[in-house]
């Protein structure tokens, strides 16, 4: 190698780490932000298997440092049966909602794509999205304007027609119902829109094909269009599966407005983990039910992309 | 006879390609039915809101009151301090903090659309791995609150929420799908530093994939309370309206009591309060800045979405 190609192999060199560095500096912001708010708290997690007390001096490191392990004491919480409850519902409600929420979008997304008139199908669409993009105080609200003890609609008629008026706040028997309604209501609308566009990219030829082979619509239907959005359909279930031990806090908490006689309906691991800490100030055991939650949720994910990578390798996620 | 065939086989197919006219009436009535479901709430709450205090006590919330008033907006503005400043406060932290998170999120999904960075692999980990993985709410709280000192300030409101892998992602991928790689080979050959390429030359190219993130984050920050809940104690000048309207669900008088009024003014005004309309028209307040800027940004959020889920 001569002298001149040399220096000018180290000038390339250099111009590469002067162009990482540069391109460093950019990610350099979000990286920070991603160190202290997500990863720092990682660290936090001791506080799951320790007795947190103040010591001295009271800073928050020296608490952590020097308060005792002790060892799974803060897990004994999942001997109690408030925690059954807690399970039950969370896995309950997850699970039907996925269901249910799978089926009816899939259902509402190949109607929409069916429709001759194009108008009112975007119509549907853009009035089906807009819950979307409401907070759940917001819903909160529009749930009591429904089912306010003193003047909610459904109580005021049962008072004018004379019938015993139902305490919607204080009596479990409606909201495994209310609660799958909104959040129904709210999400239906996304996750069709999310099929609504992979169908909308499905090949018309297949279609053609299969019709001139003489499938029926409904054939194609299944045939066609249900083969084609599988990839969104998996991908989706993945997402869903993985977020199996974590709950909607707002839906849970506001839209029963935090009541306490509804607990054993609504209780889901994330309104349990705010209780604990908010009510008791109890940080080992809320720590160890978050941690639990992390835990569990890691493996969902990983274990439900692994099994899709065996099935279906190019839908899984990673 | 080969044309009439082919007529025949083209009629069939046509018809084999679309639902029969009972098949779409069918459809028309579920998804119309669960459209409209999806509005009246809002519809009925505008309603309620509208509505006289002696209707309400008569006949309690209905579609078709016994009589109006636009009592409870007229005290939005008798009873305004708390409320307006709750008001600004949501317009101030959305702006605020959609600013910076897109800025950020622009700055780091960049180098991680760049083949040629050396720490891309790295990098795309740190923002992946906290999707699937995190120290659980309370440590977070915690370190937030007593590490990095976000307790009762505007920060608190505003740091947790400044990134998000999701964004990253759709941002990604909206670089991916847009910018031309000899683009920036050309520009760099030309010259043109590492700042000036990303700002002159590919910021233009993709405006489309900014608006859906900047309204993605704006839509969080607007519709956020949890934030509030957690990190605000004290200082109730700083709270969104969200928060405010979650508190007064709580306790009926938060307003009055907030008002900046003392004393016997304050003990009047909380009777007088036409509590449960003005709740309603705080919900009314909440909703109309989305519901007007729904129609227009729509498309991107719809776009953003259909990324972020496929990809994510």
């Amino acid at each position: 190698m001569s002298i001149g190609e040399k220096s000018r192999h180290g000038s390339m060199q250099g111009a590469r780490r002067k162009k990482n560095l540069v391109l460093t500096t950019m990610v350099l912001p979000g990286a920070i932000w991603l160190l202290l708010i997500r990863y720092l708290p990682m660290f936090g997690i001791v506080l799951a298997f320790k007795n947190y007390k103040a010591q001295r001096p009271n800073t928050f490191w020296n608490n952590i440092i020097k308060s005792e392990w002790v060892g799974l004491k803060n897990f004994q919480f999942l001997k109690s049966p408030d925690t059954a409850i807690m399970i039950r519902n969370t896995l309950g409600y997850n699970i039907l909602w996925i269901a249910l929420g799978l089926v009816i979008a899939v259902a509402f997304a190949v109607m929409m794509s069916e429709l001759s008139n194009r108008f009112l199908a975007k119509t549907y669409q853009t009035l089906m999205f807009f819950p979307y993009f409401l907070s759940w105080v917001v819903a909160s609200y529009f749930v009591l304007a429904f089912l306010d003890p003193t003047s909610g609609m459904i109580p005021a008629l049962q008072k004018r027609a004379g019938i015993p008026v139902t305490n919607f706040y204080h009596d479990t028997t409606w909201w495994p119902l209310i609660l799958t309604i909104c959040n129904l209501w709210k999400n239906i609308g996304y996750s069709s829109v999310l099929y609504l566009a992979a169908i909308t990219g499905i090949d018309t030829t297949q279609y053609e094909a299969a019709a001139v082979d003489g499938a029926t619509k409904w054939q194609q239907i299944w045939h066609v269009t249900l083969p084609n959005i599988r990839t969104m359909i998996v991908i989706l279930l993945i997402m869903n599966v993985g977020k199996i031990f974590n709950a909607d806090f707002g839906l849970f908490y506001n839209v029963p407005q935090n009541s306490g006689s509804l607990l054993p309906v609504t209780q889901v691991v994330d309104t349990y983990v705010y209780r604990a800490y908010a009510n008791t100030h109890n940080m080992g055991m809320s720590s160890a039910a978050g941690f639990l939650q992390s835990a569990v949720g890691l493996v969902c994910i990983v274990g439900a992309n692994a099994i899709v990578r065996k099935v279906d390798p190019e839908s899984s996620l990673f | 006879m080969q044309t009439s065939a082919r007529k025949k086989i083209k009629g069939t197919t046509a018809s084999l390609n679309r639902f029969g006219p009972g098949a779409q009436a069918l459809f028309h009535v579920l998804l119309g039915l669960f459209a409209l479901l999806c509005i009246i709430p809002f519809v009925f709450v505008i309603i309620i809101s509208f509505t006289s205090e002696e209707s309400i006590r008569q006949i309690g919330y209905s579609f078709h009151p016994l009589s109006w008033s636009t009592q409870a907006y007229t005290y939005t503005f008798q009873l305004g301090d708390q409320l307006w400043r709750s008001y600004a406060n949501s317009f101030l932290i959305t702006i605020i903090g959609t600013v910076l998170s897109v800025l950020m999120c622009f700055l780091y999904a960049y180098p991680l659309f760049r083949k040629d960075y050396g720490y891309r692999n790295f990098f795309n980990f740190l923002s992946f791995f906290t999707m699937i993985f995190g120290g659980g709410l309370v440590p977070t709280f915690v370190i937030c609150k007593s590490v990095l000192g976000l307790s009762d300030n505007y920060a608190a409101l505003i740091v947790p929420m400044l990134f998000s892998p999701f964004n990253i992602i759709i941002m990604r991928t909206f670089f991916q799908t847009s910018v031309p790689t000899e683009l920036i080979e050309a520009a760099t050959i030309d010259g043109s530093g590492e700042y000036g390429t990303l700002f002159r030359i590919v910021f233009p190219i993709v405006t489309p994939g900014i608006a859906t993130v900047a309204l993605l984050v704006a839509l969080g920050y607007w519709n956020e309370w949890f934030l509030s809940l957690l990190y605000i104690n004290k200082n109730m000048n700083i709270i969104p309206l969200q928060y405010l309207l979650m508190r007064m669900q709580r306790n009926a008088d938060f307003l009055a009591k907030n008002s900046g009024m003392i004393g016997a003014d304050a003990s009047r005004a909380a009777t007088q309060l036409p509590s449960q309309t003005l709740k309603m028209a705080l919900v009314v307040f909440i909703v109309v800045p989305i519901a007007c800027a729904y129609p227009f940004f729509q498309r991107y959020v719809v776009s953003g979405l259909t990324i972020g889920s496929v990809k994510g």
